[in-house]
């Protein structure tokens, strides 16, 4: 220990940069240890999903749209089971651990005074919060192609899964850290009943969002759904043939989305940290 | 979205060699619902490297906000406050390089085990996974919790978490160490080894700032201390001094019936009697070295017609200070 002059201090993006590097390996190694229960959540939902629709519905007659259309719902469902998966991952893995964070034990206080500024503290769990959604969607594809009891028909669209994958990882865990601010900490689990629930069923998940042409009200009451455009991205870079919205409607909603729940979330992060 | 103002190596301010801290008006008025509060006023004060700075005052006098401003977690509503030469308001990430904080309460890292929270903690302040390693070794021997090291923070007894904290705080070799109430809760023996490892950290070198409402451990502990109440500081100096300041030796407290207030008025008329005052159903009489005695007091109380209950004597402590300061006990 040396005390004796002054620490040698770093420029505050210099020391900034290296905080942000290590609060991003805390949680992965937190991940790390977690990872069963981390595949749990991320897997028990979509697996359910898929083998009741795609497998059980075919093999019983039940199928939705008929023998002819099983083939094309499975195949439409592995876009939709991804994004909200996606969602329901970006959101649990940002807003449960804030509970914890900011609950009795103010867990947080440790790495709001690493040496960086507290937006890029509540950015960083924004980053962390994304690379468990990407991570998700992974898993989940791999459940989705391989499940189903009739085939898949995927066509993969490079450009955009690369640029929409991350893109749609942001901003769940954006919403994640927008709910995990500011609503009281003991009500997070019920946010998932009254909000992640509804949109994950409105969200354009089992059926693409031209599907709902004959029901307009809802056809456009949808469009305040983030989901909606995370389905439709997926399905964009996945699928060919299946009708979907505007490519740049796709794109303009979900960075939209993405900078508007960010700003809010630190915000609130910041409310919740400083005084 | 700027990370700070303004980003240099070197220290701008030279009164930082000599003072770690300085604050100039520090003011901190919390608007709520409740109306204003005002939990910090003017706080002019300077903490010198290597000492043990105490902040002493009742449960809400506001030390744990002038804490939390000197700490970048509270804004101050006017003011300034350098910490190592760096203005904490204007420069917060960098600030946090060279502080130190054990908070009032156990937030480690549930996540994380024991070493765990020492590596990370480390690892955000820019230390190498092998340099970090190699502190936790350190640092788990120094602290006693070598053998608990793949332990759940949530396993740790409370003196463990809290000298754990202390680690932690100190893993990062800060300028100043922030110790915010670090006993209360402690069991009396805890309590005892944390005071080691404090004095263990300043024989090393290491400037403290802690906050305390217990007087005897401002007055163990610390070499200079900052009376505190209602966001005012009332008094600066070392606990000698603080204790002269009053200019009396021996405290007598007097558990009496009848007009208390009589009472004390009478024993101030004693020759030798510094002075005397009710506080809490307690009368108070103050004697100077070598002045009253005890059984001087007791016979002219009862030849006064007063019967006394019990009496007690001690040497003068901070605490006597504070009651002379604000007419009132320091316990809440």
């Amino acid at each position: 220990m040396s005390n004796a002059g002054i620490t040698a201090v770093k420029p505050a993006h210099a020391s900034s940069r290296s905080a942000f590097a290590a609060l991003l390996l805390r949680d992965l190694a937190v991940l790390r240890k977690e990872v069963w229960m981390f595949l749990g959540r991320t897997v028990m939902q979509p697996l359910l999903l898929i083998f009741v629709f795609a497998y059980v519905f075919p093999k019983i007659g039940e199928a939705i749209g008929g023998a002819a259309g099983a083939a094309r719902f499975s195949t439409l469902l592995v876009g939709g089971v991804i994004a909200s998966s996606m969602i329901f991952q970006g959101v649990q893995a940002v807003a449960l651990p804030l509970v914890q964070d900011f609950g009795y034990t103010r867990e947080i206080e440790d790495r709001v005074l690493a040496p960086m500024p507290v937006w890029a503290v509540a950015l960083e769990k924004v980053a962390s919060g994304a690379i468990q959604a990407v991570i998700a969607a992974l898993v989940v594809f791999v459940l989705a192609t391989f499940i189903p009891a009739t085939p898949v028909h995927l066509s993969i669209h490079w450009f955009y899964l690369v640029t929409i994958l991350p893109l749609s990882a942001m901003m769940s865990a954006a919403l994640g850290l927008t709910i995990g601010t500011r609503v009281e900490p003991r009500q997070v689990p019920l946010i998932f009943s009254l909000l992640v629930l509804p949109m994950t069923f409105l969200g354009a998940v089992y059926y693409p969002w031209q599907g709902l042409t004959p029901l307009p009200w809802l056809k456009w009451s949808v469009l305040v759904n983030p989901l909606i455009y995370l389905s439709e991205g997926m399905r964009l870079s996945l699928t060919k043939g299946v009708p979907h919205m505007p490519v740049a409607a796709v794109y303009a909603a979900l960075v939209a989305f993405t900078a508007v729940f960010s700003k809010l979330g630190i915000d609130g992060f910041k409310k919740r940290v400083l005084s | 979205m700027a990370v700070d103002a303004q980003a240099t190596d070197t220290h701008p301010d030279a009164e930082a060699d000599a003072d770690v801290i300085v604050t100039d008006d520090l003011t901190k008025i919390f608007e709520g619902r409740g109306g204003r509060v005002r939990a910090v006023e003017h706080l002019s004060l300077r903490v010198r490297r290597g000492e043990i700075f105490g902040l002493l005052g009742p449960n809400g006098a506001g030390k744990t906000t002038t804490v939390g401003m000197l700490t970048t977690r509270v804004i101050p509503t006017r003011g300034r406050a350098l910490v190592g030469g760096i203005d904490v308001v204007a420069r917060p990430a960098t600030a946090k390089q060279v502080i130190g904080v054990v908070p009032q309460t156990n937030t480690l890292d549930r996540s994380l085990d024991v070493a765990e929270n020492l590596y990370f903690h480390g690892r955000y302040f820019g230390m190498g996974a092998r340099e970090a390693h190699d502190r936790v070794r350190g640092l788990l021997e120094q602290f006693r919790l070598a053998d608990r090291a793949t332990a759940g923070v949530d396993e740790l007894s409370g003196g463990m978490a809290q000298r754990l904290m202390v680690a932690r705080a100190i893993m990062h070799d800060p300028d100043v160490l922030f110790l915010d109430e670090p006993t209360s809760g402690l069991d009396p023996q805890s309590r005892l080894a944390l005071w080691d490892v404090i004095g263990e950290l300043h024989r090393r070198g290491q400037t403290i700032v802690l906050t305390t409402h217990y007087m005897e451990e401002a007055d163990q502990l610390c070499e200079r201390v900052a009376i505190i109440d209602h966001g005012r500081l009332l008094a600066l100096d070392t606990p000698e001094a603080l204790k002269k300041s009053i200019g009396a030796d021996t405290e007598v407290r007097i558990h009496a019936s009848g007009d208390l207030e009589a009472l004390a008025r009478e024993l101030e008329q004693v020759p030798g009697v510094d002075s005397a005052r009710v506080v809490d159903g307690t009368v108070y009489a103050y004697l100077r070295a070598g002045g009253a005695t005890l059984p001087e007091i007791i016979t002219h109380a009862d030849r006064k017609g007063f019967a006394l209950q019990d009496v007690g004597v001690k040497e003068t402590t901070l605490e006597t200070v504070f009651i002379d300061l604000t007419g009132r006990e320091l316990r809440e």
